[in-house]
């Protein structure tokens, strides 16, 4: 089991701010593919990558990466701090 | 290095005087404060400011250890809100007191370019208008590429 977690329009689309999947992927992009054959509103929200971000265990990451270990994966959109 | 995320106003005149308050041979400190902007074309009833708890302090440690690491600073200082804003509130504070002003400057500067595009913030600003994500600018992407 994986902690998932959603932020901004990301959470909005989804629905959700976070829930436990299980899952079989190896890498971020695995995951991703997975939730976008849930349901519509994955597909939706996973429809563009190049909007997205990601990070593994609160890390900063890309798409390529392992998910071997890993307990908590979010996506959001681009960050807007400051 | 202090970093602090808070939902709360922070006292700005209360935190530059007690940053780096008593070492003596630090001759330069500068402080940047981010601002709630309104817009008359587009009136701001509020801003609501999402974060990552447990990432967004972990984001700010890193980055402010780089400048650090990058710049001899005697020491820094980031304030960050989240939470419901509304026009003219400060939303976030960076300090850094280095011996001489240039490395206090681009500290400053390098920690506002990083903080803006690289701590799990997200804004989402509400007016007559309607509410929406505000969206990252890629001029805020490319203001990396010079550090």
């Amino acid at each position: 089991m994986i902690d998932v977690l959603y932020f901004a329009w990301v959470r909005e689309r989804i629905g959700l701010p976070r829930e436990q999947v299980q899952t079989q992927a190896t890498t971020v992009a695995g995951l991703v593919d997975e939730l976008r054959t849930r349901e519509e509103r994955y597909a939706l929200a996973f429809s563009d990558l190049s909007s997205l971000r990601v990070a593994v265990d609160q890390e900063l990451t890309d798409f390529d990466a392992p998910l071997a270990g890993a307990r908590e994966v979010a996506f959001f959109p681009p960050m807007t701090g400051g | 290095m202090r970093i602090v995320v808070q939902e709360q106003p922070f006292d700005l005149g209360a935190e530059v005087s007690a940053f780096a308050a008593g070492r003596h041979d630090l001759g330069a400190v500068v402080t940047f404060t981010g601002v709630v902007r309104d817009d008359p074309a587009k009136p701001l009833a509020q801003m609501m400011i999402e974060h990552y708890p447990g990432m967004t302090e972990k984001a700010l440690e890193k980055i402010a250890t780089e400048a650090q690491a990058r710049w001899p600073l005697g020491d820094v200082l980031v304030i960050h809100r989240f939470g419901v804003l509304h026009p003219g509130e400060q939303i976030m504070m960076v300090a850094t007191a280095a011996r001489h002003r240039k490395d206090a400057f681009e500290a400053a500067e390098y920690l506002m370019d990083y903080l803006k595009s690289r701590a799990p913030f997200w804004k989402m600003e509400k007016g007559a208008a309607g509410e929406g994500w505000v969206a990252a600018r890629s001029a805020d992407e490319d203001a990396l590429k010079r550090w």
